[in-house]
């Protein structure tokens, strides 16, 4: 798994993947998303020689770029996904706290995450934060509704909803 | 009878276009009859198409029937379906026989009319809405040669949020 972080510029991903597929390896997931205006990718790679040889092949791109490459050696395969059966939207106010107290109170009664993505909106005075999270849960939606009632309470939105897959 | 063979990504059959269906004779039904027990045979799918099984037809089976609370026209053959008119749209997660291990999120219309014939070449008009215009939608796409692969946007794509903050707090 590779992590790489640094100013976002156009062609990151391009010369990063020429230098991966040059040293013989194959992708294989991967995620690139901007936050807070930063470049951030991780991906999955697979390459005989293992993180020394993805860290050598990598290096003069990093180093041109200015990024911040981080390897961990792991396992990865195909048929793995998990679909989501839940969907979670949390609006409200921005404070400290509001992931952990949402997270939280979704893991007692045993939700598993499987994709968050977070943003800050609204102006410096009255920043809002917005949260959507897709996951598993074996408990009905009314369990989930109840774990977060003391938060919807305190004046946190949070919608809970089922996401159903149509398989055609 | 018969469970049919189903072509899976990246078999470039699946990008054939299917051809309007001609005869409506006792082959023809037969042929239904077993993509219908193949619908059956493989995980819970709310639909199936010819080009699927390796049938360039334009035939497609929607059944949405076993879905709570969901507005639905039972059982539909549909040969040489054609979407008249469509309205709004939304969006939700998609996945397909023939493409194992994948599902992603897909917009598609909230309404359709839509005209086709039935397995004796009878005319059918129907108006839908919600999960079976999309189910219809999906199986459609298949005699075109696409894929919901082919229309699937980011999963950080929330359409519904946008769409709420645009019509100034007014739920879509």
């Amino acid at each position: 798994m590779l992590t790489l972080v640094g100013e976002d510029r156009p062609g990151i991903v391009a010369r990063v993947t020429q230098a991966i597929f040059e040293a013989g390896g194959s992708l294989g997931e991967a995620s690139m998303i901007r936050l807070g205006g930063n470049f951030t990718i991780m991906l999955m790679a697979e390459v005989v020689g293992g993180a020394e040889r993805l860290r050598q092949a990598l290096a003069p791109v990093v180093a041109d770029l200015g990024l911040c490459l981080h390897i961990d050696a792991m396992g990865g395969g195909l048929h793995r996904h998990l679909v989501p059966n839940v969907q979670v939207r949390v609006a409200g106010a921005d404070r400290a706290g509001i992931v952990a107290d949402v997270t939280g109170a979704l893991a007692r009664v045993g939700f598993n995450i499987l994709e968050l993505e977070s943003d800050v909106g609204g102006d410096p005075q009255r920043p809002f934060y917005l949260m959507n999270i897709q996951g598993y849960s074996e408990s009905p939606l009314e369990a989930l509704e109840a774990a977060v009632a003391g938060l919807v309470a305190g004046g946190i939105a949070v919608d809970i909803s089922a996401v159903e897959t149509l398989i055609g | 009878m018969a469970v049919l063979e189903i072509l899976t990504l990246p078999d470039e059959r699946l990008r054939q276009v299917s051809a309007t269906v001609a005869q409506f004779d006792d082959e023809l039904r037969a042929f239904i009859a077993d993509l219908e027990e193949t619908r059956q045979a493989g995980p819970a799918a709310v639909g199936i198409a010819a080009p699927q099984v390796n049938v360039f037809k334009r035939i497609v089976i929607v059944d949405v029937s076993g879905r709570k609370n969901t507005p639905n026209h039972g059982y539909l053959v549909l040969v040489n379906p054609e979407i008249t008119h469509w309205d709004g749209f939304e969006m939700a997660r998609e996945g397909c026989l023939s493409v194992p291990d994948y599902t992603g999120n897909v917009i598609r219309a909230g309404k359709i009319r839509l005209s086709a014939c039935d397995p004796q070449g009878a005319p059918l008009e129907f108006e839908m809405e919600g999960y079976e215009a999309r189910a219809v939608q999906h199986e459609m796409d298949h005699l075109d040669g696409t894929l919901f692969v082919d229309r699937v946007v980011s999963r950080r794509t929330d359409l519904f949020r946008r769409k709420v903050y645009r019509q100034g707090g007014q739920s879509a």
